[in-house]
């Protein structure tokens, strides 16, 4: 069978919808849950892991504290950790491949030797490295998270920039005698704005992943606090009890990091 | 290999025989262990920064904020810890290359020396065992879906596969572990939830406890491993050699297995590599959730306890099991395409 190119483009976009709708209920899921918990995340209401029943349609968790409100409130700090470690590490990144883009200063080596240092651990066992160096908690996480993705997210920026910054337009502009950050700023940036969000939501799902995974582990956020990856993690002894304790947060943190890769995936092909 | 080619550019004939003594591969071989080791070098440097220089004294941290006087004298006497940075970090790397990890902090906090390696030798098996058993399965199902979806791309079969193997890519281990979980333990209940290996047994003896975690790495990787054999498969089967095999009349078995597998091993073996390097991550959280006794779990549990001196010395291990796999990687890609060995220049 002979095959061209172009008969095997992308598969319909209807993945890439199913992933925008999926998204777009857990992310308001996450943000207006508080406002819906039909009880309190820190308070027992009932025996610890009682099954689903009136009241609490999810069961409790191993506490006997609603799991259905739990995990109305559980995803609040999933997005607001993951985001924020995305926004550091694209805030940084950004800069950074920009000038090293742009300059093909000192910058460049030193960038291209980092990535190789960082690509030499599992990013998993560096988040672990900094918490056992600055103590575990979330603060660690975040900030590990943050870095581990910096020198990838820079390098990525340093290739786009690369291949703009030979273009005639921004010839024009430096003997225009515009200055260096308003070229970046205005000639350089527009134009690698798209490829750039296809890649920022993939490091969104990277850090929800990876912030979830440790706190999953314990070593990030702290009971009591209603989180999805701690919850899954501290309901493990209820399965034969009450398995959905442990399932609902997982299946909506699996819904979660599946849309978004669904929905940047499509967006990565549109710019390829 | 572009600065040997200049060096021995119009030398007589002598130095020409010289060189071949030294197979190129060997050369690309030695360059990229040094590479590697200069790599660990800066890297030990960062993991021995982070766990021994930041956070005050490991010695107070096991005799607890408030000891002084005598105690802390001996204990940080016995650690080595009156020693200067330098001389500390001279003494740790030294043994790392002497195969020594040094003690653990948690051995001390006990009252005596206990070994890392004592700690994590039979773990680094079992850790070994899950891998290997998780990356057989991954390999010849990637191998097979991959090569067979890219003959028939486009068909359904490629369809299916495509959709469906988006999805586990995005999972979070312990999301498709939680699922699995729930299905096997408590509805169909063939399957223990958690893994209760004796320490020193040999995990091969507990089959049903190693069903659960095999199958959770071997979940959440495939369906990355598939995209990627069906993609150097379909590049491969694009290309222009192949498309001249066949102009030239060959048949297609033979084109497909000749010309087009043959040089769709090479990108293989690097998505291989990236899937044993992930295991390293992955076994981490697999452990973890199934209570495995291996390496990532008893890094895990280090961390959590601040065995700052324990979690440099296995995080040094993984960073080595790491780069010498992308090392080994590169050089049998090497090994496979014999136009690398003189391109490049």
């Amino acid at each position: 069978m002979i095959l061209s190119r172009r008969r095997i483009a992308p598969l319909s976009n209807v993945g890439a919808w199913i992933g925008a709708v999926v998204l777009v209920m857990v992310v308001v899921i996450a943000l207006v849950g508080p406002w819906l918990a039909p009880h309190s995340p820190d308070q027992p209401i009932a025996a610890p892991f009682t099954p689903p029943g009136s009241g609490h349609p999810l069961g409790t968790d191993f506490l006997g504290r609603d799991v259905l409100s739990r995990l109305l409130w559980g995803g609040r700090s999933v997005l607001l950790f993951a985001g924020a470690a995305t926004t550091i590490a694209y805030a940084v990144g950004l800069a950074v491949g920009l000038l090293a883009g742009y300059s093909r200063s000192w910058i460049d080596p030193a960038l291209m030797r980092s990535v190789d240092i960082l690509l030499a651990f599992p990013a998993l066992v560096f988040i672990l490295l900094l918490a056992a160096a600055l103590g575990t908690g979330i603060w660690s996480v975040l900030l590990a998270t943050a870095v581990i993705q910096v020198p990838g997210i820079a390098r990525i920026i340093r290739t786009a920039t690369l291949e703009q910054s030979v273009r005639g337009f921004v010839e024009v502009a430096v003997l225009r005698g515009e200055t260096t950050p308003s070229i970046l700023r205005r000639e350089i940036l527009p134009n690698i704005a798209g490829p750039i969000s296809a890649d920022i939501g993939l490091r969104f799902t990277w850090s929800v992943i990876l912030i979830a995974s440790v706190n999953f582990l314990g070593l990030g956020l702290q009971p009591p606090a209603a989180d999805w990856g701690v919850m899954v993690s501290e309901n493990r002894g209820g399965l034969n009890l009450n398995p959905y304790a442990m399932l609902a947060p997982a299946l909506i943190l699996g819904a979660l990091t599946v849309a978004i890769n669904l929905v940047s995936d499509s967006l990565a092909r549109r710019y390829r | 290999m572009s600065l040997a080619g200049v060096e021995h550019a119009g030398t007589a004939p002598p130095r020409a025989v010289e060189r071949r003594r030294h197979h190129p591969v060997l050369r690309y071989a030695a360059r990229r262990v040094a590479a590697g080791v200069l790599t660990l070098a800066v890297l030990s440097l960062l993991v021995f920064a982070a766990t021994s220089v930041l956070p005050g004294d490991a010695a107070s941290a096991i005799l607890g904020k408030q000891a002084h006087g005598p105690q802390l004298q001996h204990l940080r006497a016995e650690m080595g810890l009156n020693h200067s940075i330098a001389r500390q970090y001279g003494d740790w790397v030294g043994g790392l290359l002497h195969g020594n990890l040094g003690n653990s902090a948690a051995g001390y906090a006990a009252g005596g020396q206990v070994t890392v390696w004592s700690q994590i030798s039979g773990k680094l098996a079992n850790s070994a065992i899950l891998a290997l058993l998780a990356f057989l399965p991954i390999i010849a199902v990637s191998l097979l879906l991959g090569v067979v979806t890219a003959l028939r791309a486009t068909g359904w079969l490629d369809h299916v596969v495509s959709t469906l193997t988006l999805i586990p890519a995005a999972l979070p281990e312990f999301v498709l572990g939680a699922v699995l979980l729930a299905v096997f333990f408590t509805w169909l209940n063939v399957l223990p939830p958690v893994s209760l290996i004796p320490p020193g047994a040999n995990p091969l003896d507990y089959p049903s406890e190693l069903v659960l975690p095999v199958l959770t790495l071997v979940g959440v990787s495939t369906g990355y491993a598939i995209r990627m054999i069906r993609a150097g498969m379909l590049d491969s089967l694009l290309s222009e050699s192949v498309t001249m095999a066949r102009l030239n009349g060959i048949r297609e078995r033979r084109v497909v297995v000749r010309y087009a597998a043959r040089n769709a091993l090479a990108p293989s073996v690097q998505v291989f590599a990236l899937i044993a390097q992930y295991l390293i991550g992955g076994i981490l959280i697999v452990e973890y959730l199934y209570n495995y006794p291996g390496i990532g779990k008893e890094l895990v549990d280090a961390v959590a306890i601040h065995d700052n001196l324990e979690v440099q010395s296995v995080t040094m291990l993984l960073a080595t099991i790491y780069v010498a796999i992308t090392i080994a990687a590169d050089v049998v890609v090497m090994l496979l395409v014999p136009k690398l060995r003189t391109g490049g220049r």
